[in-house]
């Protein structure tokens, strides 16, 4: 099935469809999916790396508080990633995101959202849908 | 998934989703809406998060849904649910992610015809003094210490400042500071985002707008607020930023398993919530009070910052170029309240999310200058269209938990919008329309379209012919600024 991410249609926010065969990939693509969503663009000099832990009570708090660190992160500091490194140790996340300092961000995601989400298993990886409060 | 067929009509304007319709409702979902807003509504989620709400424990008959409804996440844009204080519930995702966003309006005394030749002289000045945009810093740089001291004081920090005056604090509701809040129950995250971003619009449907009254309906009530037919009003649209955000999202994530611990099953993880009486209850509202009175203050600065490009700008060109406030009213809020529910005084947590609290004449909350006419209700438009200034009624008070609509409310996807809508072109037509528009990202200014509204004026008919809110004045766009 591969990997990937694709825009649902939402009234007022924007959500998103991601697959992967297992939960870091899932993470990962959510987190390419979410770039594709704000329009970020990254400077060509000045890589830097964020390292970061989340944990969680389910694979699908997980997911959130992981994208929610990374929205915190590039806000903080007006950077952006496009490197996701991932190692998961049960529900423990370990990130370290390469990036460089924004070029240009079209818009920003006020938060990633539980609403309906369900990281559903199929035959051969995982699927979910995630909305975001733009 | 409801269908029309589901939905009983009680007259042309109001209508229910019956308790009966799912087994976990415990109250009924009252819609103040035409038939034509409704049949749009059964397009998206929003009935169905509606319903949602209406399973939170505690919750009072009815959840009360506006006429701008449409879909949010777990709860929708548009609704009202009302939780007893002994037991019931209070949920950060049925309050939002922008905690007291809402607006602030000023009226002034400057006649458009004296000042249409230094409007785009204007624009330039509000779009210098007010930082907006993605990523945009302002220009208060705060210590901890004295973040703390806003999320306590709201906009009273500014008073103290010379940012404001006694007057904008008497007309902003709950005189800009909501008392309880405690900001040592924000986390070190949530204070890292708030030290930079006070004073600052921020983007996406948050706008500075200046407009001309065109229609007055109510002269008495639209004398008591200052706005005269002709004259320029400003409005300022805008929120608690990544403070506010933040907040909500460290509270969503906690709660997930608070709802466990307390044996609460929810239809939705996003209408995740706590008792009130109870501790994660308790700190996430002294946490939420805090990014209120955060953007109360916020508002406050930005309108400082809009009086000094108003006096840069129309010194010497006009003789009194002051803004006087009209009101500043939030609409994403959780409240405790008294209510009058069958002849006895309540106690409950108003959740309105996409609503404006809009209190009936008598109301003690309100300054003296409004106790005769009602709350001024302000309901901004979509950068084209006309704005509201509308007031409470008493049958605000008695059928929708005294709360009316906050806006168009979008009927279009953000994606759509950018698809069916160039950025240059609808700039271009604004101005030809004579709008003057200062707008940081052009495919931002298209998601923002007015045709990705419903019709403003549709619903605001729909409020005053539902008697939920009664219409002041009508105003007209000739500036907007959006980030």
């Amino acid at each position: 099935m591969g990997s990937g991410y694709e825009e649902i249609q939402h009234t007022a926010d924007w959500a998103l469809h991601v697959w992967a065969q297992d939960l870091t990939g899932l993470m990962q693509q959510a987190a390419l999916g979410m770039n594709a969503l704000m329009g970020v663009r990254l400077t060509p000099n000045g890589r830097l790396e964020h390292t970061f832990k989340v944990a969680a009570g389910d694979a699908e708090s997980l997911l959130v508080a992981f994208l929610n660190a990374v929205v915190y992160e590039m806000e903080l500091d007006s950077v952006g990633f496009d490197t996701f490194e991932l190692k998961l140790d049960g529900l423990q996340l370990q990130a370290r995101l390469e990036g460089a300092p924004l070029l240009e961000l079209q818009k920003n995601i006020k938060a990633v959202t539980f609403h309906n989400l369900e990281i559903r298993s199929l035959d051969c990886g995982l699927e979910t849908t995630i909305v975001f409060d733009v | 998934m409801i269908r029309l067929q589901d939905i009983k009509k009680i007259n042309d304007y109001e209508w229910e989703i019956p308790q009966s319709f799912r087994k976990d409702m415990r109250v009924s979902v009252r819609l103040f809406v035409t038939r034509r807003l409704l049949e749009d509504a059964l397009d998206d989620q929003s009935l169905e998060q509606a319903i949602n709400a209406a399973t939170l424990p505690g919750v009072m008959q009815p959840v009360v849904v506006m006429p701008d409804m449409h879909q949010g996440y777990g709860f929708p844009i548009g609704g009202v649910a009302a939780t007893r204080l002994t037991d019931g519930v209070v949920s950060p995702g049925a309050i939002g992610y922008d905690i007291n966003c809402g607006v602030r309006l000023l009226g002034s005394q400057i006649e458009l015809e004296a000042v249409e030749h230094v409007l785009s002289d204007l624009a330039n000045a509000l779009n210098r003094h007010c930082p907006s945009g993605v990523g945009v810093a302002g220009n208060y740089h705060l210590t901890e210490a004295e973040l703390d001291q806003v999320c306590r004081l709201g906009a009273r920090w500014a008073l103290k400042k010379g940012l404001a005056t006694a007057e904008d604090l008497l007309r902003t509701e709950e005189g800009g500071s909501l008392d309880g809040a405690d900001p040592a129950k924000v986390s070190p995250q949530a204070k890292k985002r708030g030290l930079n971003q006070l004073g600052t619009l921020g983007a996406g449907n948050h706008f500075i707008e200046v407009d001309v009254v065109d229609q007055v309906y109510d002269a008495q009530a639209a004398q008591a607020m200052g706005l005269r037919e002709g004259m320029l009003a400003l409005q300022i649209h805008c929120g608690s930023r990544g403070f506010g955000h933040q907040i909500c999202t460290d509270y969503v994530q906690d709660l997930q398993s608070a709802v466990h611990r307390y044996g609460i099953k929810l239809p939705d993880r996003e209408l995740v919530c706590a008792p009130l009486d109870s501790p994660e209850g308790r700190d996430y509202l002294a946490a939420m009070r805090s990014a209120a009175n955060y953007a109360f203050c916020n508002r406050q600065l930005l309108a400082h910052a809009a009086r000094q490009a108003f006096e840069g700008t129309l010194a010497g060109v006009v003789k009194n170029w002051q803004l006087s406030q009209v009101y500043d009213i939030a609409h994403n809020m959780g409240k405790i309240e008294t209510h009058v529910v069958d002849g006895k005084k309540v106690k409950v947590c108003v959740h309105r999310k996409g609503a404006t609290r809009a209190f009936g004449p008598g109301s003690l909350e309100l300054p003296e200058v409004y106790r005769s006419i009602g709350q001024p209700v302000l309901v901004p438009g979509s950068m084209g269209t006309a704005s509201w200034v509308l007031v409470g009624t008493a049958e605000s008070m008695t059928r929708s938990w005294g709360s009316s609509c906050h806006g168009a409310g979008r009927v279009m996807s953000r994606s759509q919008a950018k698809r069916e809508i160039r950025g240059d072109r609808l700039r271009s037509e604004l101005e030809a329309d004579g709008i003057h528009i200062r707008a940081g990202s052009l495919p931002g200014l298209a998601e923002e379209a007015p045709r990705a509204y419903k019709d403003v004026d549709e619903v605001v008919e729909t409020v005053h012919a539902a008697g939920i809110a009664r219409k002041v004045a009508r105003l007209r766009p000739v500036i907007v600024i959006k980030g």
